[in-house]
């Protein structure tokens, strides 16, 4: 049986639109539910209020759909509307773009679920706050949706982008650039929604601190997006650099294990990051005297937790940058790939579990602000054992790469 | 390319190195953050007995550790010994 490239570009085209929507339906629903949840909650703690709150739910609920549509217009496009030129190059760019918009939709779905429910927890506690909470609720979930936003502008350019003139190296480099991009924006949309979860929350506690919660907030999440823009830049730099010089094996092998490392080491940062925006935003409401020691303890504790992020990109550029001599046996390849799958999954427990150690560290600091020391010192001594099996990965990475 | 059996069976180890290194290293890092996370609130509740919370912390930690260890010998193992 003989398939022709005409075929394999359709499989592709309707394979990507499943994953896009069928993985893009996932957050957002989660996310919805979250809010529809605390809507409950708040409406049966202060039935008063209970339109004002059906209200913020609904636009919460709507935000968080967003993602859930972007996932939907990529499924659209990938079954109707794409042409153009036929080679097996486009069909990779077809399953990427699913790729990257169906799980890039995951966290900013969920995300964006958590400031929607805060934000009516906070109307049935603090119903003359209304107006503030939802600007925050808004601008809180809008920062969640920006990794679905990324997801969905390498989706087109993989769709839009004509790369069938290039080497072959392109077919695992569009689908790593794809993977690239969905796995990565997964933490960061879920991280960025707990400080801004939180803000709303704390907005409703302590209306005074309202200007500072929001510029913890935006702090909070914008670090936690890092994680995303790292996917980003390594999948546009798999998208646009010329590999055509090199051998296709193991080079190949290769660019897709530096596509799985930065976006899976991607996914822990992102989740650990917003856990300690997350206790910053809830401490400075309930503290508003601690806000300077949490605000630093708080970055110090995201850069720390950015620290497994930063070893996947430090992969994936060797695996993309380094030269290859042509490999006569498929051992080198499964190597190189493997290199990048270690260094990605091994990054995510690290990455959550600094998070938490940062996020547990700062709402103490919070509350006991003259125990700043002894709780940093504690603080960064868990986070560096964490850390370990992180630097066993990347050295287990390393050793791949270089001795195998 | 040539696929002889001597190639597929080093592809395999080297697939399961990282593979048995990467999953590995998910559970302990959010075990050991976890614990980490709970001695500084332990620490913020009670900062007089930070020095015994300390070390109860690192035991803990130690010990959710070794189950990065394994995979690290295993991923050693494959790569090196196998």
């Amino acid at each position: 049986m003989t398939i022709d490239i005409d075929s394999w570009v359709r499989v592709a085209a309707f394979a990507g639109a499943a994953f896009s929507m069928g993985l893009g339906a996932i957050g957002a629903a989660i996310g919805e539910g979250f809010a529809a949840g605390k809507a409950n909650e708040a409406t049966s703690r202060n039935p008063v209020y209970s339109g004002e709150i059906f209200k913020m739910m609904l636009v919460g609920q709507a935000v968080a759909e967003t993602a859930a549509i972007f996932a939907l217009v990529i499924a659209v496009l990938l079954l109707f509307a794409v042409g153009g030129t036929i080679s097996m190059i486009t069909a990779a760019g077809l399953l990427g773009a699913g790729l990257s918009m169906g799980f890039g939709a995951i966290g900013s779905g969920i995300g964006s679920g958590f400031p929607a429910g805060e934000a009516c927890s906070g109307l049935a506690l603090q119903p003359e706050m209304n107006r503030s909470i939802t600007t925050t609720m808004l601008i809180g979930s809008a920062v969640s949706q920006t990794p679905a936003i990324f997801a969905m502008v390498v989706a087109f350019m993989l769709m839009f982008i004509d790369f069938s003139a290039s080497s072959p190296h392109m077919i695992s480099a569009l689908l790593a650039a794809g993977m690239c991009m969905g796995f990565g924006a997964v933490g960061s949309g879920i991280g960025s929604g707990y400080p801004a979860g939180s803000a709303c929350a704390g907005m409703a506690r302590q209306p005074a601190m309202s200007s500072r919660l929001t510029t913890n907030m935006l702090i909070g999440a914008a670090v936690s997006q890092t994680p995303a823009i790292f996917a980003m830049v390594v999948a546009f730099i798999l998208m646009f650099t010329n590999f055509s010089g090199l051998p296709l094996h193991p080079t190949s092998a290769a660019i897709l294990g530096a596509g799985i490392a930065t976006g899976m080491a991607a996914i822990g940062s992102g989740v650990g990051s917003g856990l300690v925006g997350q206790t910053s935003c809830e401490g400075i409401a309930r503290q508003p005297l601690s806000v300077t020691p949490v605000t630093n303890i708080m970055l110090l504790a995201q850069a720390v937790s950015q620290t497994p992020a930063i070893y996947g990109l430090l992969i994936s550029f060797i695996l993309i940058f380094k030269k290859y001599a042509p490999a006569d046996n498929i051992s080198v390849s499964a190597a190189f790939f493997s290199a990048g799958l270690c260094m990605g999954l091994g990054a995510i427990g690290p990455g959550i579990g600094i998070g938490y150690t940062g996020s547990k560290a700062t709402r103490w600091v919070a509350r006991r602000p003259e125990s700043t020391g002894d709780l940093t010192r504690v603080m960064l001594v868990g986070q560096a054992v964490s850390e370990s099996t992180a630097i066993y990965s990347l050295v287990i990475s390393l050793v791949l790469i270089f001795l195998m | 390319m040539a696929i002889e059996g001597i190639h597929i069976i080093h592809a395999a180890s080297f697939l399961g190195a990282g593979l048995a290194m990467g999953l590995g290293a998910i559970g302990p890092g959010i075990g050991e953050g976890f614990v980490g996370g709970k001695a500084c609130e332990a620490i913020g509740k009670n900062p007089a007995e930070a020095g015994l919370l300390t070390r109860t912390m690192l035991v803990g930690q130690a010990v959710s550790e070794s189950t990065g260890i394994y995979s690290l010998v295993i991923a050693l193992l494959l790569l090196f010994v196998v």
